[in-house]
């Protein structure tokens, strides 16, 4: 089936305007007549559901963590992008759209990017009016920074914790209207099934992660904003209980799964320290700003970073990318820090690793105001390491980090299954097949703030609202096999702990279908996928009950999940018979080792349908047409 | 990504508190921690723990934790009788194990408030914090309706200022620190944050009654200056803050 995005036609500058006349209101009166379901408090969840309260919707909204706070959204450090033009360096919408599309690799639907463009700037001035203490300048105006991809500085921070700082400004959005009593709070429940009436999403269900309760809740749109699904591989940087469950969930009620290949694997990570180790940290790209990444130029030098002369070290980034040199972006300095080691040029431990040197900047600016900028990524990185990043290189290593695939969602990002609406990260719409730095914290607070609002409106008007009741046989099914399969986990009493079937897992995907992906190593993961996933229903053991707190049994049901989603993932890799941003097929690739697109049978998004378990998935595509940016080569060179 | 470590490794000796869940009486029970490096961080050196008691058909214990890199505030254990472990501007999940040494032994305790009861092992119950931000941590700003990010100037020293208190992590590190359980510093950083900026003084004094209204209602005590909020804070939230908000007080009462 060919998919239509349906985005709106014309000059791609007016389609959202036009669109958001087009669309139909629901008036301020008929508004508390119907209920939205909004599962994740990330930046996407919290912002939708403060500003759906707001508008007089009721909302109930669904996190797994003790507060929503501390969605993984937190965690992004670097800073957040807009084209406000502030430094009047030849920024505009125009140019945030053209890098976001090309960085993309030409990869997603030009109106959605031209969307997010538009919108990024009234993100910012929310932002401040919420109090979100971005950086400033002496003179009290806003300071803005340089990221990847990017030749002009349109990145917002808010010292190295701007994740943070706009989650806590959304968080504090919604607290408002939770006190005020539109949107009720259900911390510690995650989400497990999703309930369809007639083909429509009109309820979830969630167990209670406290009583181990499992029970529906029913509204008459459903909003997912649960994030990506790079734990996949395990080691991530991801929090440890990000997964794919209500996307899967999803996915096997009839959502489309488009691009799952597409994965982000970040250039700058703390490498790893040993095989006990339960997550990878993120060095923020921001520090590519002012570090220079280098390795030695002889193989195996094992000399200490400070007595290799100049003249020995490769920056290599630099050489190849003289244009963008460290600010290259981040699929592109991921596969040069890999190539670099895989030519045993590796520093530290096993050879898994690079320089990001700060020598030359301290010396030009000055030891204060590098502290100044990166203070607390330093600090972290001497937590984590007992390395003094000031006196000593830091060393670093990509890690999985980020999803550009997701649900797939039309212009109105909703998905094929009416009144499924998927949010930020969850969501492939915007990224294309490589993200940019500082864009995805833009995304999430766009379609939460800015695009859920008007977009649910003109879904809601066509629907009678009720139409799912608590006791209804749609409702009993599902709490009925969500509650099976914790039975079946818990009734498993094998060998083997959640924690190694993750592993196993992890390290398939990251060997396999991590950083460069082959046929064979794609064919060779669809074989060995089905094999652990076997070994997972007949061997595991999960101490405890499902009628209390149980980590244990959380776990295994999100590793349950990447089990099944982690093979559609190696399908659409091997299907992708091309290289496209994170996407590595090193069959395609240039005499110079870049990625070789395949414009001409390529040029799709492909969204999977799920046929049952032990039948095929479908592909479904949605061409992808280009009329206001060229198709080009990508080059940073 | 493979690694190895040439470090030896350690065995210690962990007292852990375990309790089934709210209302049942809680014990120590001891436990010893195998082949410990100085690269796994306090949190992996309980997944190791955890899965050797699953292995022996034992149940782990229970702790929370979700980022693992010191941001999303969620660890939550008193180790040695100090929140966190101690050290400066260090989560649980962020203490490595190169500060312990072969043969200690380690208390392990959850967060002790009146305001935060135990719902299994370590794992507390903290949404007297989040009580407290909706009662007024905010500015009333509607989506939508603000003006330039630029046309609201403020001064590098107060954005600073604001950064710094907007800082906390809302682990309630200060809280169990607190002899009398009061959050205090918790409060005091969200109220000083908005205090600071423009955006947030036309709801000042509002802001500031609401939230301390809502910090009694929920149980938690009073600043007596002990200044062990400060110490055990993970992300260095000043005290100063406290004193903010008592000025913030007083300012609302007058005005």
């Amino acid at each position: 089936m060919i998919l239509d995005g349906k985005s709106p036609t014309g000059p791609v500058e007016n389609t959202w305007d036009k669109h958001r006349f087009d669309m139909k209101l629901v008036n301020p009166a008929n508004k508390r007549k119907y209920k939205i379901l909004v599962i994740g408090t990330g930046l996407a969840g919290a912002s939708a559901a403060a500003s759906l309260g707001e508008l007089g919707y009721n909302v109930e909204t669904f996190c797994y963590q003790d507060s929503p706070r501390r969605a993984h959204s937190i965690a992004s450090q670097g800073g957040i992008n807009a084209a406000k033009n502030y430094p009047n360096d030849g920024d505009s919408i125009r140019r945030l759209f053209y890098d976001t599309v090309k960085g993309g690799d030409f990869r997603a639907r030009e109106a959605d990017v031209w969307r997010l463009a538009q919108v990024s700037n009234h993100i910012i001035d929310q932002c401040v009016a919420q109090g979100v203490p971005f950086a400033r300048d002496y003179a009290g105006y806003l300071d803005n920074r340089s990221f990847g991809g990017a030749q002009v500085s349109r990145t917002f921070y808010a010292r190295g914790q701007t994740g943070q700082q706009l989650l806590l400004g959304a968080y504090s959005a919604l607290s408002r209207q939770i006190k005020l009593g539109t949107v009720k709070l259900f911390p510690r429940t995650e989400m497990l099934d999703l309930v369809l009436v007639n083909g429509e999403a009109k309820g979830i269900t969630i167990r209670d992660l406290i009583t181990g309760e499992v029970r529906n809740h029913v509204g008459d749109a459903v909003v997912l904003c649960t994030g990506g699904y790079a734990n996949v591989y395990d080691l991530s940087t991801m929090a440890r209980g990000a997964s794919v469950n209500a996307n899967w969930a999803a996915y096997k009620k009839g959502a489309y799964f488009a691009n799952p290949c597409y994965t982000q694997i970040h250039p700058t990570c703390i490498p790893q320290s040993g095989d006990y180790q339960s997550k990878l940290t993120l060095m923020s790209e921001s520090l590519r700003n002012d570090g220079r990444c280098w390795v030695p130029k002889k193989r195996g030098d094992n000399r200490a970073p400070g007595e290799i002369p100049e003249e020995d070290r490769d920056y290599y980034l630099e050489r190849k990318y003289p244009s963008f040199g460290n600010l290259a972006p981040r699929d592109i300095a991921s596969r040069a820090a890999k190539e670099q080691c895989d030519d045993g040029r590796g520093v530290g431990p096993g050879g898994r690793g690079v320089y990001l040197d700060f020598a030359d900047a301290i010396e030009r600016l000055g030891e204060d105001v590098i502290r100044e900028r990166y203070g607390n990524l330093f600090e972290m990185y001497e937590l984590i390491t007992a390395e003094n990043g000031y006196k000593v290189p830091m060393r670093i290593y990509p890690a999985p980090h980020y999803a550009m695939g997701g649900l797939w969602v039309d212009y109105n990002l909703m998905s094929n299954l009416p009144g499924l609406f998927v949010l930020g990260e969850a969501n492939f719409s915007v990224h294309g097949a490589n993200r940019l730095g500082a864009s995805a914290l833009m995304q999430g607070l766009a379609d939460g703030y800015f695009v859920i609002p008007y977009t649910i409106a003109n879904y809601l008007t066509q629907t009678t609202p009720g139409m799912l009741k608590e006791d209804a046989m749609e409702c009993r099914a599902s709490v009925d096999a969500v509650q099976d399969r914790i039975d079946k986990l818990l009734s498993v009493k094998g060998e083997k702990t959640v924690a190694e079937f993750h592993r196993e897992l992890g390290s398939v995907m990251w060997n396999n279908a991590g950083m460069a992906r082959s046929e064979e190593s794609l064919t060779e993961a669809l074989e060995k996928i089905p094999a652990i996933r076997a070994e997972f229903w007949e061997n595991l053991r999960i101490p405890g009950s499902g009628s209390e707190i149980n980590q244990q049994l959380e776990n295994a049901g999100r590793v349950a999940d990447f089990l099944e989603f982690a093979e559609l993932f190696c399908k659409d890799a091997l299907n992708r018979r091309e290289s496209c941003g994170g996407h590595f097929r090193v069959e395609f690739q240039t005499a110079e080792g870049e990625a070789m697109r395949d414009d001409e049978n390529f040029c799709y998004s492909a969204a999977w349908e799920y046929k049952g378990d032990r039948q095929e998935p479908e592909m479904h595509t949605e061409p992808l047409t280009f009329e206001s940016v060229e198709l080009a080569v990508r080059s940073y060179k | 990504m493979s690694g190895h470590s040439e470090h030896d490794t350690m065995t210690l000796k962990l007292i852990v508190w375990r309790q089934k869940g709210p209302s049942e009486p809680g014990r120590f029970e001891t436990y010893l921690a195998r082949g410990i490096t100085d690269h796994h961080s306090f949190l992996e050196m309980l997944d190791v723990v955890n899965q050797d008691l699953i292995k022996e058909g034992r149940e782990p214990i229970v702790f929370d934790h979700d980022c693992r890199e010191g941001i999303c505030g969620t660890c939550s254990q008193v180790i040695n009788g100090l929140p966190h472990g101690g050290q400066t501007r260090t989560t649980v999940c962020q203490l490595h194990m190169r500060k312990f040494k072969d043969g200690d032994t380690i208390y392990i305790e959850p967060w002790k408030a009146r305001a935060f009861p135990v719902l299994k092992d370590l794992m507390v119950d903290r949404g007297a914090l989040d009580t407290i931000i909706q009662a007024g941590g905010y500015t009333s700003a509607r989506t939508g309706s603000a003006p330039d990010g630029n046309s609201i100037l403020i001064s590098k020293e107060d954005a600073d200022y604001a950064m710094d208190a907007a800082e906390c992590i809302g682990c309630g590190a200060c809280v169990a620190a607190c002899p009398n359980g009061a959050a205090m510093l918790f409060t005091g950083a969200k109220v000083s944050q908005l205090a600071a900026l423009p955006q947030g003084k036309v709801e000042a004094a509002e802001r500031v009654n609401s939230m301390l209204g809502a910090m009694k209602e929920c149980g938690f005590g009073n600043c007596t200056n002990h200044y062990e909020c400060q110490a055990a804070c993970p992300k260095g939230i000043d005290v100063k803050f406290i004193a903010r908000l008592n000025r913030e007080y007083l300012k609302a009462l007058v005005f």
